[in-house]
């Protein structure tokens, strides 16, 4: 048995607004050894890793390096006891080169000049070394998301870490890249270097890892040796078993077309494709919901119906109008209600009151409008029907937002876009993380909306059970594409589900129908 | 001929204290932040300068006093911004009005006048050089030669603030933090000391920015006599994307546009006109040059979406 690198013994972190991040977690990795950590978003992962850099103090449990108990403070620290991470967002300086990058902190040179030189010395040699090829003198801007990878993976080396860990280091490469990126990953690891690989992508943990350690609601679900697991066993052990069908629903009266998305592509300032060539549209009375593993385009396509994120190819029809050249309110104006992923960025101004918050959409609109001014009684008098209808749960009319708590914030937002007259709502995981009583009732509200006030509704939300009982017909999204159309959800369940997301199947065009 | 030489000249001369200006702008500007506080570590400069010479009749120990000045102002400001956490804008704003009048209020009480400290203090001046060689160049000989010291100073400093940027350990870490402070951060370099650091080494550069006007150029301080001149550096070093020789020039730019409205006296007679137009030419540069780098960079990112998703496109068929 080869050394063991870094053992994490019953880790147990609690967040002081009281949810358990990770409980009882244990995680061991040796030396020469490729660990996959995998789990959904929210399972854990990021917590346990945050708690291995210092980043996160934790309850219970104790973290050993060679078999030493250690404390680490900061990232700094870790790197200097032999862990380093590789982070999905880099962290380089564009308008530095390669080289510069690389020995940033440990910089060559006497009496304060920045030997450049030996830098570069340093950079190829370290390139040879561990069989990272780079080009020392080019800026970080000008060279692919692939080259800056390695440099980051040489940042760390450099430092004469032992236990690396990679955050998703597959989801911004092309798949040429991804192959070359095992290729080092596997002359790492036979050198004896330690990796935990964090992922989504099923079939690269099968080709590339050791063992796993899968992670659901922060609690161990399941470890072992890869060559004794499959990916069907994978893909039942990240999302378990947990759908249960509870709504009748009535079949929906499709009406009219309300949104059509022509071939439409979103491309990154960094040259990333996050939405790739897509058409669907969604009728009125219907629920057309989106399901996917978080950051394979859903959040991107649904800022782009918004108006948050500009179309780089391809046309929105909103109600037969496009929203080319149009700006937020005016997309609005054609009947686009949105429901925000990220509610106190998006979604609503914390500081300002309830009130404030719902009357900020007719600020501009003859509806309470008495010349230049907003009639005030009518509004409040409106503002206390939808806090009436909404079940708000606030002091007044005149709290601020921030002062609710989540699911009444949620329940201020809603209450705005439900009542603006939108025949489009565009719902981002509009139930994450919120209590079960308001989730319900936004729900039902969906379905009331639908059915009696023709709405069409599209629901993007990483809670399949949520997705499976709530919405008509079904597309899973991966990488930018859809990979699956489901239109009779009564025979899905969240396995074959997971099998799509994580892209263990995938439908053929044919096989997805009319997504129109 | 003569007209142009001596034009050429006062180009040089007027654009002195932008060009130590532009590169304070520009040390800062590196390591991330905007300098707005040049004219209170000018002004702080400029009288502590001329105090410190008269009263010891040392040149030397008069400008090292002047520095000295600046960069303790500056030091309370990064404490109020980097330590106590004050917006660093806002403190850089009421420490230029709080030195305004406080340069006036030693002023007063040290001579008793509130204009210029002209009547009572005997400040050293630092001299004008004759260039050996230089001076012997037809035409360019009399434009580069017979400055004042601090004219010199500058094109130096050119160089000292260039070689700091680009050839230093530090200069590399004011450039990461500048760019990406987090990372930097992960990797053991402290942001906090990269700034307080840059913010000094501004300061003791704008402190020469400041002593030119009141020991090379005069040689007594008059109130308010930067004028402006430190906001007029800053814009230099944005236009210049933070780039020392590119600041430079950018200064001599305004200089020159300084030169023109002295010399139209003879054109224009209207003074209030006059002292407007380097700041008029400051603004239509600014503008100019800001949209044009937009639409370079507008058109550059739209280039690059649409061959990502060609190659995309061409990988997937």
């Amino acid at each position: 048995m080869s050394k063991e690198l870094l053992r994490m013994e019953n880790i147990t972190k609690i967040y002081s607004n009281g949810f358990m991040a990770n409980k009882d977690v244990s995680l061991t990795v040796h030396e020469g050894e490729i660990h996959a950590l995998l789990g959904e978003n929210g399972a854990g992962k990021t917590t346990l890793m945050k708690i291995l850099f210092g980043l996160e103090d934790y309850q219970e449990g104790r973290i050993l390096i060679r078999g030493e108990e250690v404390r680490i403070a900061n990232p700094l620290d870790a790197i200097a006891k032999g862990v380093g991470m590789v982070h999905q967002h880099f962290m380089l300086m564009e308008g530095l080169t390669v080289a510069e990058n690389i020995v940033l902190g440990i910089e060559p040179g006497k009496a304060g000049v920045f030997d450049k030189e030996t830098a570069v010395k340093m950079t190829l040699e370290a390139a040879e070394k561990y069989n990272l090829p780079v080009v020392p003198n080019a800026l970080v801007r000008d060279i692919s998301v692939g080259v800056k990878q390695k440099v980051e993976l040489l940042k760390a080396l450099i430092r004469g870490v032992r236990l690396l860990v990679l955050d998703e280091p597959t989801a911004v490469l092309t798949p040429q890249e991804t192959r070359e990126l095992f290729v080092q990953l596997r002359d790492l690891r036979s050198r004896g270097y330690g990796i935990i690989f964090i992922s989504h992508k099923l079939d690269e943990v099968m080709e590339i890892c050791d063992n796993v350690t899968v992670l659901r609601r922060g609690r161990v679900v399941g470890t072992g040796r890869i060559a004794d697991l499959d990916e069907k066993k994978l893909s039942s052990m990240i999302v378990g078993r947990e759908v249960v069908k509870t709504v009748d629903r009535e079949a929906p009266r499709r009406g009219d077309l309300v949104l059509e998305v022509r071939n439409l592509s979103y491309v990154d300032d960094i040259g990333k494709i996050h939405v790739n060539d897509l058409t669907f549209a969604v009728h009125a009375g219907e629920v057309v919901g989106i399901a996917g593993i978080e950051g394979n385009g859903q959040t991107e396509l649904s800022e782009v119906i918004t108006g948050l994120r500009p179309a780089t190819k391809g046309d929105v029809m909103i109600n037969g109008q496009s929203i080319k050249g149009r700006n937020i309110d005016q997309i609005r104006k054609l009947g686009v209600a949105h429901i925000s992923e990220d509610r106190l960025v998006y979604g609503c101004a914390p500081d300002l009151s309830v009130w404030d918050n719902i009357a900020s959409i007719y600020l501009s609109s003859k509806k309470f409008a008495r010349g230049p001014f907003l009639s005030k009684r009518e509004l409040n008098k409106f503002v206390d029907e939808c806090i009436e209808e909404f079940e708000i749960a606030t002091e007044s009319r005149n709290t601020p937002v921030r002062l609710l708590s989540g699911g009444n914030i949620q329940k201020v937002i809603v209450a705005r876009e439900f009542t603006s007259g939108a025949n489009l709502i565009v719902a981002n995981q509009p139930t994450r993380g919120i209590d079960v009583g308001t989730a319900s009732l936004i729900h039902k509200l969906l379905y009331k909306y639908t059915r009696e006030k023709n709405v069409a509704v599209l629901l993007i939300s990483s809670d399949l059970n949520e997705l499976l009982n709530h919405s008509d017909r079904l597309l899973v999204m991966r990488k930018g594409r859809f990979n699956a159309h489901f239109t009779d959800l009564s025979r899905v369940t969240d396995e074959l589900l997971g099998e799509y997301m994580l892209g263990v199947r995938s439908m053929t065009e044919e096989e997805m129908g009319n997504v129109l | 001929m003569e007209t142009i030489q001596s034009f050429l000249f006062s180009t040089f001369r007027i654009s002195t204290s932008i060009v130590f200006v532009a590169l304070c702008a520009t040390v800062s500007h590196q390591a991330g932040l905007t300098n707005m506080a040049a004219e209170s570590m000018m002004l702080t400069a400029a009288l502590a300068g001329v105090i410190g010479s008269a009263v010891t009749q040392n040149l030397f120990l008069g400008l090292l006093i002047g520095a000295a000045c600046a960069v303790l102002i500056t030091l309370f400001l990064c404490f109020a911004a980097f330590v106590m956490k004050v917006d660093l804008y806002l403190m850089s704003i009421s420490l230029n009005m709080a030195l305004a009048g406080a340069t006036v209020y030693v002023m007063f009480v040290t001579t008793g006048q509130k204009a210029n400290t002209a009547a009572y203090f005997n400040s050293l001046q630092v001299p004008a050089f004759r260039l050996p060689l230089i001076e012997k160049i037809p035409f360019l000989g009399p434009v580069l030669s017979g400055h004042n010291g601090f004219t010199y100073l500058a094109w130096l400093m050119v160089i000292v603030v260039w070689f700091l940027i680009y050839k230093t350990k530090f200069g590399l870490r004011m450039r990461a933090v500048g760019q990406n402070p987090k990372a930097a951060e992960s990797v053991g370099v402290n942001p906090r000391t990269v700034y307080t650091i840059s913010f000094m080494l501004a300061g003791l550069i704008a402190s020469l920015g400041g002593m030119f006007l009141s020991m090379g150029y005069q040689s007594f301080f008059i109130r308010d006599m930067t004028g402006g001149k430190g906001f007029i550096g800053m814009a230099a070093a944005t236009i210049a994307g933070a780039s020392p020789l590119a600041s430079a020039v950018i200064a001599y730019i305004f200089g020159f546009a300084d030169a023109i409205t002295n010399y139209s006296k003879l054109v224009i007679t209207d003074a209030q006109f006059l002292a407007a137009l380097p700041y008029i030419i400051t603004v239509a540069l600014l503008l100019i040059f800001s949209a044009l780098k937009k639409k370079a960079a507008d058109t550059a990112h739209r280039k690059r979406r649409l061959m990502a998703l060609e190659r995309g496109e061409a990988q997937a068929s």
